[in-house]
């Protein structure tokens, strides 16, 4: 069932991390694993808990379902189910499954005998998760500092706990991740168009090879990077954008950094101060 | 296999410089003549930089851009009366501003938007000439104008917010002013303004799409380094002639997630994924203030945001 056809030959045993030949195999398109079944395990009483949680708070819209951590009040400590700890067991669950799926992808990279980028680039995803409601929280004190899981009530986090940092476009890293966000953006039109352009060129001609591409961008902007390079170029930038993201907000917080209440508007003080000897005094 | 992640080129071969592709034989007369090799930016990609075909519409797009450049820089200069140590100083926070409110769609005088409005001409100008480079580029190559067409997205996005909305505001003063600060700024009270524009679904939109394109960029770069070993970077012959790279890189993601793109095709959802963060972007600059007040507003009355504000969640059971 749902086989390619060339699928058949790369379905061989081994290169699998954990439990030899017992998981090793395939429903459907999916292979499963040990952490296969890591990974439903978790996801679905993930889902079921916050399908509960739902219920508990009493709507189904599924905009306002919010499962929310747990008071500030409750510092690091577990809280009552319906009060945080909820919450609590979710992330729990969400990092199982998260990192369960790492390494199932690392399994998978074993068995096709390719590289490992692609669960290396995962982890710092889950990295980026791991400092919003772990990391940020255990630097700050209380759980209750991480964000809801709730459509719109993370996003009402997010504007709530920008401005208690006065502007948070002003945050230098912040600056950095939204920049590597859009070259990212930006790199990857120009990629796929390139390729498409290649590929798909005007009626009548021939299909184009990669001397086209270098040729028409080094005639647009003076340079082309290449094949490979532009695969080296997009992961760096994406996981990039990632990477930086999680260090604007574990910045922003901690005491000992950036504590709450103190506006990154004024961490920009000490430009003025570095370039006062010009303005003479 | 471990220790070969193909992350960086580890030998630069400098040959012959490639001068391009010229079928007609007019290509080469128009391009500059030398290229040179920078070592550091060969350790990830090309090390060669150079010819570029600028043409008609290079120089007039580098010339528009550069009087862009310079009248916001006389402006920012100005608003310090030339003092050019205060200039440096407070670099960031300078500003050429659009026009006052009460000039509505009127061209202003010089010092009350009159140079911003010139500046901007400009720039327009400048980025237009740039995209009919991208057109022009590719229609002499006889290749397909997709990057022309991503590129007039992002253009459809800054006419969004320098055109489309100031004229259906009545205004020019709601267009961005130019300066590092007070751009973040106009970003910043343009969401307070209209009530959190979190809760526009068209910036919502242009967000996941924008992470969207980051998780695809990551996804596919990291696939094709994966297969380089096996030549997956070739990605033009993979999708003219399938080999062993696309194969296992469509089976990796089909394994993974019970789906996959063909080596062709992820390029398409890489398009698609970065051309509609500036088209959905665009349509919620256009909507915001126009058609839509205040966006926290509009989200209650749909039945998707409720009155509650966000605050820290406090303890019904500690607290008493």
């Amino acid at each position: 069932m749902a086989l390619l056809s060339f699928e058949r030959k790369y379905r061989v045993p081994g290169g699998t991390l954990i439990g030899r030949d017992l998981f090793d195999f395939w429903v459907g398109p999916f292979y499963v694993g040990f952490f296969g079944l890591m990974t439903v395990f978790f996801a679905s009483l993930g889902t079921l808990l916050i399908l509960w949680g739902a219920a508990q708070q009493g709507t189904w819209n599924p905009f306002l379902i919010s499962i929310n951590p747990p008071a500030i009040e409750y510092g690091l400590s577990f809280a009552p189910l319906h009060d945080g700890g909820l919450w609590q067991i979710i992330t729990i669950c969400a990092h199982g499954a998260f990192i369960a799926w790492l390494l199932r992808e690392v399994e998978i990279c074993r068995k096709l005998g390719i590289g490992f980028h692609i669960p290396a680039a995962f982890g710092v995803a889950i990295f980026a998760y791991t400092s919003l409601v772990v990391i940020r929280p255990i630097l700050m004190g209380a759980w209750g500092h991480a964000f809801p899981y709730g459509i719109f009530s993370h996003l009402d986090w997010v504007s709530y706990t920008g401005y208690q940092y006065g502007n948070f476009h002003y945050n230098p890293v912040h600056m950095l991740a939204v920049s590597l966000f859009f070259t990212t953006a930006l790199a990857l039109s120009l990629h796929g168009g390139l390729i498409l352009s290649a590929a798909n060129p005007e009626k009548g001609e021939e299909a184009k090879t990669p001397d086209h591409e270098d040729t028409y961008f080094r005639d647009f902007i003076g340079y082309s990077i290449g094949t490979l390079g532009i695969h080296r170029l997009g992961l760096l930038l994406a996981v990039n954008a990632a990477f930086w993201s999680a260090i604007c907000i574990l910045i922003s917080g901690p005491a000992w950094i950036w504590p709450e209440g103190s506006s990154w508007i004024d961490w920009w003080e000490w430009w003025p101060r570095l370039t006062t000897f010009s303005a003479g005094g | 296999m471990a220790e070969y992640q193909n992350i960086f080129t580890q030998v630069q071969v400098k040959g012959p410089p490639e001068l391009g592709i010229d079928e007609r034989g007019v290509l080469t007369n128009e391009r500059t003549e030398s290229t040179s090799n920078n070592t550091l930016v060969g350790r990830l990609g090309n090390a060669q930089l150079g010819p570029i075909h600028l043409g008609m519409f290079g120089v007039v797009s580098i010339y528009l851009f550069a009087v862009w450049f310079m009248i916001v820089g006389f402006g920012m200069l100005q608003s310090v009366g030339y003092n050019f140590a205060e200039f440096f100083q407070r670099l960031f926070w300078l500003s050429l501003d659009p026009p006052l409110e009460k000039h509505g769609l009127s061209f202003p005088p010089l010092n009350e938007g009159g140079l911003y409005m010139i500046a901007s001409m400009c720039l327009l100008l400048s980025v237009l000439s740039w995209w009919v480079r991208s057109y022009l580029r590719a229609h002499e190559l006889g290749m397909g104008k997709h990057v022309c067409w991503a590129f007039a997205a992002a253009i459809w996005l800054f006419l969004c917010l320098g055109l489309f909305r100031p004229l259906a505001m009545g205004s020019w003063s709601e267009m961005v002013p130019y300066g590092i600060f007070p751009h973040l700024d106009w970003t910043n009270y343009f969401s307070l303004n209209y009530g959190n524009l979190f809760y526009n679904p068209f910036h919502a939109l242009c967000i996941a799409f924008l992470y969207g394109s980051a998780l695809l960029f990551a996804m596919h770069g990291a696939t094709i380094l994966a297969v380089s070993r096996l030549g997956g970077d070739r990605e033009l012959e993979q999708i003219y002639d399938r080999g062993t790279a696309s194969e296992r890189a469509a089976l990796f993601w089909r394994w993974t997630m019970g789906f996959n793109a063909s080596m062709e095709g992820i390029h398409r959802w890489a398009w698609w994924f970065a051309v509609l963060v500036p088209i959905t972007g665009g349509i919620g600059i256009i909507l915001t203030g126009t058609v839509v007040d205040d966006w926290r507003y509009w989200a209650i009355e749909h039945g998707f945001a409720t009155e509650v504000p966000y605050s820290v969640p406090e303890s019904s059971l500690i607290k008493e």
